[in-house]
């Protein structure tokens, strides 16, 4: 990845975590945690892989992204915005009434939203239906998912690894937002999915370790390298921190669904801003 | 003429009408039973086994009509209605999307597999889910034109078919089927029968019975519970001052609500609603369930006679 590249996708991932924090914080209401964790992920998706129209969302030859972990509409929201599928200024609207930013992500309000999701382990499935779509078509296009750790305690998960597997759809990618919390705690502690790469290696799929899901270009690199693989579809196990690009809310569960107040606002924002500022210079 | 399972003319008629390629079928390891192996020996490319995993199935469903497809996604009723409730509920209703949840072996005529496989909760659950249109047909013909409108039909659909044979109601040469709106199988104006699936059958064998005793009933083939034919009820209310409500389907929440619903917000009249009461099934043969239960034609003309004396 070039530096400049690299530069824009910093400073356009720092732009969507300040839009996460604002969402949240004038929301009084959201999921910050796993939202700041997948950020990077999603910034690589649509800044720099997927193939999307914001003046065709429902473009039939797209690229297709499924929210699994539904919750953390406030990145998917900023992504799309700062794409072009939406408004900037609709995003402080989130969760409010007449919004048509629910709290969870809706295909039939939102434009750019592929899938309505919420209801965890449901939405890898139908990322599966739309890849196994894309081979009776015969079409190119690919399809994107992120699943949040906790999520894979789901068993519908595991439904939908056996027939992503079965069907070898090799057109389909997709996330663990592996950041060890949960919104009772560590993962272990509640229900411990571990091992997670060889769970879904033992369903048949490709695997690749992202050592850190927050590096731009590694991310890029497992997607890239997804493409090659035939005849399997990948699970791209990202270490990430939840919370992540806001000091106080760093690996701390209590920030999975929980809003800032004034202060802690001024304060994240200060701090994203500092950065943004320091990418800037 | 030779009776057919509501399930087998299912599979005929996807056969049937699946030269539209926008048609694609799921099962969940019980395509021979379903029938929809039907399809599948006509358009194998078109038909996925999901495998024992039905959540998974209302998904993937729910993925396919993102893209464009008409999906069918087929299992047993109990299976269907409600393990994968909640898939269907926010995956397929909330975003609307085009999957046709054809259920099979509803009700207490699956027989001998007993209580665990008798879905009898089923119109009553997927009638609360908004979005949802909700098909019960009676016969073969009835079937057909079901999944025929089923498949114009822009949105999700739950079409709730039978295991057992039965006899033809219609004249498959003299037919109509409209989404919601219900069919007088027989004109009286004592008393009206409102059925619903293979108890339109036994509800015209009970109106036999019934005339036998002076009763001249009406009998309603209600093949749409949502959205419940208000006009037909009404008129039937208005014309023949009692209503029975037959059902192989709880007392709660299936047909008998909506039509009390239907009824009690626009002519108020005295309901019967006959189906299980509020019970669980029983291994046995259909015949010897329908009895038990109170379901067949003596069953429904006896408990309607007794139902008038105290009118």
């Amino acid at each position: 990845m070039d530096k400049q590249k690299a530069l824009e996708l910093k400073k356009t991932a720092t732009r969507i975590r300040k839009h996460i924090i604002e969402q949240v914080f004038s929301a009084k209401s959201g999921h910050p945690g796993g939202s700041l964790s997948c950020t990077d992920i999603l910034t690589v998706l649509y800044f720099d892989e997927m193939r999307v129209n914001p003046k065709d969302p429902r473009w039939a030859d797209r690229d297709r992204f499924v929210l699994s972990k539904g919750h953390c509409a406030p990145a998917l929201y900023a992504t799309i915005a700062l794409k072009g599928f939406l408004p900037e200024e609709d995003l402080k609207t989130f969760r409010k009434i007449d919004s048509y930013l629910e709290g969870h992500p809706s295909m039939s309000y939102v434009p750019g939203v592929d899938m309505s999701t919420g209801s965890l382990g449901q939405g890898i499935s139908t990322a599966v239906g739309m890849a196994l779509a894309g081979k009776i078509d015969n079409k190119d296009y690919r399809v994107y998912s992120i699943l949040g750790d906790g999520e894979l305690q789901e068993g519908q998960v595991w439904e939908a690894a056996m027939a992503a597997a079965h069907y070898k759809l090799d057109n389909l990618t997709a996330f663990v937002d592996y950041n060890g919390l949960q919104i009772d705690g560590n993962i272990t502690d509640v229900m411990n999915p571990e091992p997670i790469a060889d769970k879904f290696k033992a369903f048949g799929w490709n695997v690749i370790v992202v050592e850190d899901g927050h590096d731009h270009a590694e991310i890029k690199a497992a997607i890239e390298k997804a493409k090659t693989v035939k005849g399997q579809p990948t699970m791209c196990v990202c270490h990430c921190i939840k919370g992540k690009g806001v000091s106080f809310m760093e690996n701390d569960y209590s920030w999975h669904g929980t809003a800032p107040n004034q202060e802690q606002r001024d304060k994240a924002i200060a701090e994203l801003d500092e950065y943004l500022a320091g990418l800037e210079a | 003429m030779a009776k057919v399972a509501t399930r087998e003319a299912y599979g005929k008629a996807l056969a049937q009408y699946g030269a539209d390629e926008r048609i694609i079928v799921l099962d969940a390891d019980l395509s021979k039973s379903t029938k929809t192996d039907t399809f599948r020996q006509v358009y194998p490319e078109r038909h996925f086994n999901m495998g024992i995993a039905e959540g998974n199935l209302m998904c993937v469903a729910a993925g396919l009509a993102s893209t464009g497809k008409v999906v069918f996604a087929s299992t047993f009723a109990i299976f269907a209605s409600e393990r994968a409730c909640e898939q269907i509920r926010n995956s397929i209703c909330y975003p609307k999307l085009n999957v046709k949840v054809a259920a099979t072996h509803a009700g207490l005529t699956v027989g001998e597999d007993g209580a665990s496989h008798q879905c009898v909760e089923d119109l009553g659950v997927m009638r609360s889910l908004p979005n949802m249109v909700v098909l019960s047909p009676c016969d073969e013909i009835e079937t057909n034109r079901a999944i025929k409108a089923a498949i114009e039909h822009d949105g999700p659909v739950y079409i709730r078919l039978g295991r057992l044979a039965v006899e033809a109601v219609h004249d498959p040469d003299n037919f109509e089927f409209e989404i919601g709106k219900g069919i007088e199988v027989r004109e009286g104006n004592d008393v009206t029968l409102v059925a619903t699936g293979l108890m339109v059958q036994e509800s015209l064998a009970a109106a036999k019975i019934l005339e036998e005793n002076g009763i001249n009933a009406r009998v309603i083939d209600m093949h749409t519970i949502k959205p419940v034919d208000k006009d037909i009820l009404v008129k039937a209310a208005k014309e023949t001052g009692f209503v029975v409500t037959v059902e192989e389907h709880n007392i709660v929440g299936g047909l008998g609500s909506a039509v009390c619903e239907a009824l009690s917000e626009n002519y108020p009249c005295r309901v019967l609603r006959i189906g299980v009461e509020d019970k669980f099934g029983k291994s046995g043969t259909p015949a010897a369930l329908l009895e038990k239960y109170g379901l067949n034609a003596e069953a429904i003309a006896k408990k309607t006679m007794e139902a008038m004396k105290k009118k």
